[in-house]
């Protein structure tokens, strides 16, 4: 409780509220323009917010983090074009009612859902912030090195139908972090003698280029497009309360939107895909879903907007980023010297738990500044799409240049830009490459830090909590190997792989 | 015959035109680098193998090789849809524009951001087929916007324009600093 009390406290600054505002607000917009999405502005971003001090910088980019669905909901529901990628499975009902007249309706339940969602998310870390801060000192240099296997393991298997392409492109990811000079012995590792090598390549360059400069490049390079969106006419404030017709619904996607949040490679996906399955399953009316189905389009809001809080749990409690998005922020805590982790929850409870009430407040200013510029934001909406393609070619300059005024680093970033571009366009993940860059790291120090107390390979999981993650392991991987022998016997009679847009995490 | 079936099963998914071309780019990239392990991260044998430096690089780059192939395995058995050479000219037209961004890059420390900021907007504007007065001008807008949040407000990181040098001395320093 005192924590929460010093928490708050920490919050009452002007330039923790400015972040706020400028966050959630920022967010909603950026989201709602359909090719941009957080992880667009995250990255863009992240250099300009190494010189502010660290809660008012992470404030800012979890506020994009946080917001950014709300306002991707709006193009899914009124155009069929998701805003974030996210927001994919809300145009499956959400677009329907809008062509049955009921986009006010839609809207309004798309926020309300979302809005639910996010509030269950940090009630349930704030809840279970006693426990983690229980847990997190038991993990050791071995448990951090078995939780981020689990999650390089868990980022593989979770794209289903392209299980090898993301093992493939997170093998490069671990491949990308281990060029340049080893920080032990300082042998040079596949730097070819280019000294431009040597420094090896930044996580940040990699991100901007992957993100931000191939969503320019793909923007600039397809057909423009201007969309259209229907306007909504009234307020959308009288919709809200039909969510309560709806709470189990709601309540119980959230709950999958936190459970999946929290481990590590899973995210948003899957948390809606199991939720809509769940909805329909549990439907008075399943055929409705995929027609216009309310339970539909509050399964798909609520669980993806469960889902930013939730990733928090992992990275903040063991360093462990989930998905690229945390993987971008934790830069931001490194450059600031706060070592996200175990330690984290036992000496700076207070900051830990500032975060979660700046995720709850924002959640609160975005419904009110929904509430009052659904229209405006349709009008947003309809920017060109090469315009925006301009626009993040020249905000993606800043990101890159300023970091270290290099033009190698902007080289670099340009190369991975246009790699980004084919990934996207393939339907390939982009995910993969940083997770292996940021986890691949993470698994060589602590891999190597824990080497002196273990003799045996028993050694490795002599102690509980590793013990656990090491039958984590295994239980995922046998699953998924139960997966392809059920559907090896029983091949699926029309495959839809495509349901992972896997550019997901990503926009 | 109903054992190879049974493998195409097991392999086959979804994909786009063009997969089998990076497909291949990737084996033959993870090939090629694995040929370069012994000389790019060698083995140190005085060390313990879960400490060599080469460690990690290897398992990257045995994976990398290992999954590009069933890649590429699962690419040969899954329907061929058209489009494959139309697709890998969409990838190099985006060669264009990171040639854009690096002139970009290049001209801002000699010329100024700001007017190249500017500069760059408008010529992009036009590249992507923008005529109407009313898009150039909220280009230059947006710009201007740009670098006064950026270089202006949040002074982020970016040096003073090698031209700005024969600006007056009054004007000088104004533009270092905030242009």
């Amino acid at each position: 409780m005192d924590a929460l009390v010093s928490g708050a406290g920490l919050l009452l600054d002007w330039q923790i509220i400015l972040a706020l505002l400028v966050g959630s607000i920022g967010g909603v917009i950026i989201g709602a323009i359909p090719g941009v999405g957080a992880a667009v502005a995250i990255a863009i971003l992240l250099p300009a917010t190494f010189s502010l001090p660290p809660l008012v910088g992470l404030t800012m980019l979890l506020g994009i983090y946080g917001s950014s669905m709300y306002g991707g909901a709006l193009p899914a529901v009124l155009l069929n074009t998701p805003g974030t990628a996210v927001n994919a499975l809300t145009t499956y009902d959400g677009y329907p009612m809008t062509q049955r007249g009921e986009a006010k309706r839609a809207v309004a339940l798309a926020y309300s859902a979302s809005f639910v969602g996010g509030i269950i998310s940090i009630i349930a870390l704030i809840a279970l912030s006693p426990l983690l801060a229980a847990v997190a000192p038991l993990f050791g240099s071995r448990e951090i090195f078995l939780a981020a296997l689990l999650g390089i393991i868990l980022v593989v298997l979770a794209h289903r139908g392209q299980t090898f392409a993301a093992g493939m492109l997170a093998a490069f990811g671990i491949l990308l972090h281990t060029v340049g000079l080893e920080p032990v012995n300082y042998t040079r590792r596949f730097t070819f003698d280019q000294s431009w090598l040597t420094s090896g390549f930044d996580l940040i360059v990699v991100v901007l280029g992957l993100f931000a400069l191939s969503q320019a490049f793909l923007l600039l390079s397809q057909p423009d497009e201007h969309p259209k969106a229907t306007t909504i006419s009234g307020s959308v404030f009288s919709g809200l309360k039909e969510l309560w017709l709806y709470k189990r619904v709601a309540a119980v996607s959230s709950g999958f939107g936190v459970m999946m949040g929290m481990v590590p490679g899973v995210g948003e996906f899957t948390a809606q895909f199991i939720s809509y399955t769940y909805a329909q399953k549990t439907s008075k009316t399943p055929e409705l879903f995929g027609k216009g189905s309310p339970e539909g389009l509050i399964a798909s809001e609520a669980a993806n907007n469960a889902v930013p809080a939730a990733a928090m749990i992992p990275l903040l409690a063991l360093g462990i980023p989930g998905e690229a998005l945390t993987a971008m922020m934790l830069s931001v805590f490194y450059v600031h010297n706060v070592i996200p982790g175990p330690q984290l929850f036992q000496n700076q409870m207070d900051f830990v738990m500032a975060l979660y009430l700046a995720l709850l407040v924002l959640n609160v200013l975005v419904l009110i500044f929904l509430l009052f510029s659904t229209n405006i934001l349709t009008r947003v909406i309809q920017v060109p799409t090469r315009l925006v393609g301009i626009v993040i070619l020249l905000l993606s300059f800043v990101g890159v240049y300023s970091l270290r005024n290099s033009i190698t680093d902007c080289a670099i970033a340009s190369v991975f830009g246009v790699l980004g571009v084919i990934l996207k366009r393939l339907n390939l993940p982009l995910v993969p490459i940083i997770l292996g860059m940021v986890l691949g790291g993470i698994m060589e120090v602590k891999l190597r830090s824990s080497m002196p107390r273990v003799k045996t390979p028993m050694d490795m999981i002599d102690r509980p909590i590793a013990m656990i993650l090491f039958a984590l392991i295994l239980l995922v991987i046998g699953l998924h190997i139960r997966t392809l022998i059920r559907e090896y016997r029983n091949p699926p009679v029309n495959p839809d792989t495509d349901i992972h847009d896997t550019q997901g995490g990503g926009q | 015959m109903i054992r190879i079936k049974g493998l195409q099963e097991l392999f086959k998914r979804y994909r786009r035109p063009g997969d089998i071309v990076f497909a291949w780019v990737f084996v033959v990239l993870s090939v090629f680098l694995l040929t370069q392990l012994d000389t790019q991260a060698p083995w140190n044998p005085k060390a313990k193998t879960f400490s060599q430096p080469a460690f990690w690089p290897t398992v990257a780059v045995i994976s990398m090789t290992a999954f590009s192939a069933f890649h590429l395995l699962s690419s040969f058995l899954s329907t061929r849809l058209d489009g494959r050479w139309k697709e890998v000219w969409a990838w190099v037209r985006s060669v264009e524009y990171s040639g854009w961004f690096m002139a970009y890059v290049y001209l801002v420390p000699l010329l100024g951001y700001l007017p190249m900021t500017m500069a760059f907007a408008v010529l992009l504007g036009l590249r992507a087929g923008y005529r109407s007065v009313k898009v150039l001008g909220t280009l230059i807008i947006l710009s201007v916007v740009i670098v006064l949040v950026f270089k202006g407000f949040l002074q982020v990181k970016i040096p003073g324009a090698a031209v700005y040098e024969y600006l007056p001395t009054a004007m000088r320093s104004f533009f270092l600093t905030y242009l």
